[in-house]
């Protein structure tokens, strides 16, 4: 979200040696600021809609929460009462607030226990999966990419292309489907090498030999995330190179004789690489839904299979939980990702 | 971007300012209109001459109408009884035979059948989610371009909003809540997808507003309405169009994995069958029939948006040829 709204002129040019040193500090920290107001703002903007999305549930609110758990009338006005139903709207919203910012998302009826705690115990598989995902193909996409560009129209780059094409156009979960089928069931002569489902199996072993075991698990869905997610990166840093690689100080680096190894690593690369890293944080939010297609696909025990399990419950009060806090998370993300680019990039930093 | 902006010039003229039409006579103005249907007819040539140059665009156009096509023609051709799980006539998960070319499922039905009437749905949410989609994002982009002050700040303040948010998260929690039917998959998809749109068009609204035409067209007493509607839409047109094409591709998607993740009710589609193989556990099973045929469908046909919408985008935006390319 560099945002072209953001490009207030910074009267920081004229000043000369220290003094431009300093505002120039004083700019990035009055940015952060904004950015960190605005991050404020979307947060808000989400506790309220969250709000508003929620009342447009058909029916009686105490009954769509409590789907499917036998309730006496007089349980149901209690947890009524409960929920604030009984009082008027401006209360509820303020009561809800409140309970937000303290992070009370209530209670789940499917599993009769907080919000919080169920998302808690979620949290750790969905970073190891989108962790590791995220590692693998920010490193793939950038290495392809930048390869792609530099033997820019050779059969490397057209094969690169053509593969991120075809992945881009995969959705994740068939994708899953496939993999499953292939390489955890096993089909013809293949052998299923890969555990079908999960985290890990009811023979888990204790102590070091816990991790390969978990390892086995996270190959497949970790290479379905990869294989749709890497292919826009390595995309965006092919042409983000290719802008690079026609600029002037490209060719200077060349002419002054550097070998052509040391001018796209010293020179093109690191320049090229500032859009790309904002776009990963930018598309978060996308990797985020890839990782529940992939976490349902496989069983994997993370906040999308939670997400997932409460959209087919329904489960209204887990997936008012789970949205705020993937929202919120995904927000933060992207702040972080906007103020660390005006910080690295001196461009930015002083325009 | 070529068509508008030779095309440009002259339509100030002919469709431009209310005074300079109330004046001519009305010969004349049948005399521009003529003229202007003419250079349509040119500029649309030089498209097509352009266009037919990329092999990929080709393709992806053929494709789009074979699949446009039998879709259309699926209601004469089949019998939507084939549909019913008590009239199914084959074998249960029976790998792929004379009679059932694609195989059938887990109660018996033709998977050909089925994905030929998924494919009705798949294609009527795709269109119809990425039109809403475009018509918000073009709405809102060019408001967000053409008024300065609090209403654009507001605007893009709402469109970051939904950028950053992840879309498909929000999809199906709209879904979730409204219901699953056709109806509000489409709305779903709609309201969760126009924010990059909104974002690019507002852009090209800016760099079109700063041209001198539409400081004339100001002097002249244009409103806003009239500046909006009748000099800034047909600039971005082009840009609205090779988007939706790239934007129906992204809604088929998340219309299957909407189906796939359960929160569409029942209506057979493309996902709806992925979803219905994952519940009897083909994968598992490895009846690869049953998973291969309606994924295929979903990658063949949302490749050739993907290949008809970059196509167009190379084709009129000559910023992005030769590089891309």
């Amino acid at each position: 979200m560099t945002a072209p709204l953001d490009t207030e002129p910074a009267a920081a040019t004229a000043a000369a040696g220290p003094a431009m040193e300093r505002s120039a500090h004083r700019g990035v920290l009055r940015y952060a600021l904004t950015k960190l107001g605005g991050a404020l703002l979307s947060i808000g903007m989400v506790i309220v809609a969250t709000f508003f999305l929620f009342r447009l549930i058909p029916g009686d609110p105490a009954i769509a929460y409590t789907r499917d758990v036998p309730l006496s009338p007089d349980q149901l006005d209690l947890l009524r009462r409960q929920m604030g139903l009984d009082k008027p709207l401006m209360q509820q919203f303020l009561d809800f607030v409140l309970r937000t910012l303290r992070l009370d998302f209530g209670t789940s009826y499917e599993y009769r226990r907080p919000v919080l705690d169920l998302i808690g115990e979620r949290l750790g598989p969905t970073l190891v999966l989108v962790g590791t995902g995220l590692v693998i193909s920010v490193s793939l996409g950038l290495w392809q990419g930048t390869r792609a560009a530099w033997k820019h129209g050779s059969r490397f780059d057209r094969m690169s292309t053509g593969v991120s094409l075809v992945l881009w156009s995969v959705p994740t979960f068939w994708l899953g489907l496939l993999l499953l089928m292939v390489f955890a069931a096993g089909i013809g002569p293949i052998p299923g090498i890969f555990p079908t489902r999960g985290m890990e199996g009811v023979d888990a072993p204790d102590g070091l030999a816990y991790i390969p075991h978990v390892a086995m698990h996270l190959v497949l869905p970790c290479l379905t995330l990869v294989a749709v997610v890497y292919a826009q990166y390595l995309l965006v840093m092919r042409s983000s190179l290719l802008d690079e690689i026609g600029q002037d100080y490209v060719t200077t680096a060349r002419a002054k004789g550097l070998r052509d190894d040391q001018v796209r690593r010293r020179h093109a690369v690191p320049n090229a690489l500032l859009p790309t890293i904002t776009l990963v944080f930018i598309n978060i939010g996308f990797v985020v839904g890839g990782a529940v297609s992939v976490e349902t696909v496989y069983s994997w025990p993370g906040l999308g299979l939670l997400f997932y399990e409460a959209i087919k419950g329904p489960d209204f009060a887990v997936m008012q939980g789970t949205f705020i806090v993937v929202c919120t998370a995904v927000i933060i993300m992207n702040t972080l990702a906007d103020v660390a680019y005006r910080v690295l990039d001196p461009r930015v930093r002083s325009a | 971007m070529s068509t508008p902006n030779t095309a440009n010039p002259g339509n100030t003229g002919s469709t431009g300012n209310p005074g300079g039409g109330s004046t001519t006579g009305a010969g004349n103005t049948a005399g521009t209109a003529g003229f202007a249907r003419a250079r349509r007819r040119l500029a649309l040539a030089r498209f097509w001459r352009e266009y037919r140059r990329q092999r990929a665009g080709l393709y992806g156009a053929a494709i789009l109408i074979v699949a446009v096509v039998l879709a259309l023609l699926t209601p004469l051709l089949t019998d939507s009884a084939g549909l019913d799980v008590t009239q199914a006539t084959g074998a249960k998960m029976a790998p792929p035979s004379l009679e059932f070319p694609f195989g059938t499922d887990e109660s018996g039905r033709s998977v050909l059948l089925m994905v030929l009437w998924g494919s009705r749905v798949s294609l009527l949410v795709g269109f119809l989610a990425a039109l809403l989609s475009m018509v918000i994002g073009t709405v809102v982009g060019i408001a967000a371009g053409h008024f300065r002050g609090w209403t654009s700040a507001v605007l893009m303040r709402i469109t970051d909003w939904f950028l950053v948010l992840p879309s498909l998260v929000l999809a199906l929690v709209l879904a979730a809540i409204l219901g699953g039917s056709i109806a509000t998959i489409i709305v779903a998809i709609g309201v969760t997808s126009w924010a990059s749109t909104a974002r690019q068009i507002r852009a090209q609204t800016l760099s079109v507003e700063a041209r001198p035409y539409i400081e004339r067209s100001r002097a002249l007493g244009a409103g806003h309405w009239h500046v909006m509607t009748r000099h800034v839409l047909p600039n971005v047109a082009p840009l609205v169009l090779a988007n939706t094409t790239l934007q129906v591709a992204h809604a088929i998607v998340t219309e299957s994995t909407l189906a796939f993740l359960g929160a569409s009710s029942g209506q057979v589609s493309w996902g709806g069958l992925l979803r219905g193989s994952y519940d009897w556990g083909a994968a598992t099973a490895g009846a690869w029939w049953y998973i291969l045929a309606p994924g295929l469908c979903i990658v063949a046909v949302v490749m050739a948006f993907t290949l008809c919408g970059r196509t167009l985008e190379a084709v009129l935006n000559p910023r992005l040829r030769g590089v891309s390319r």
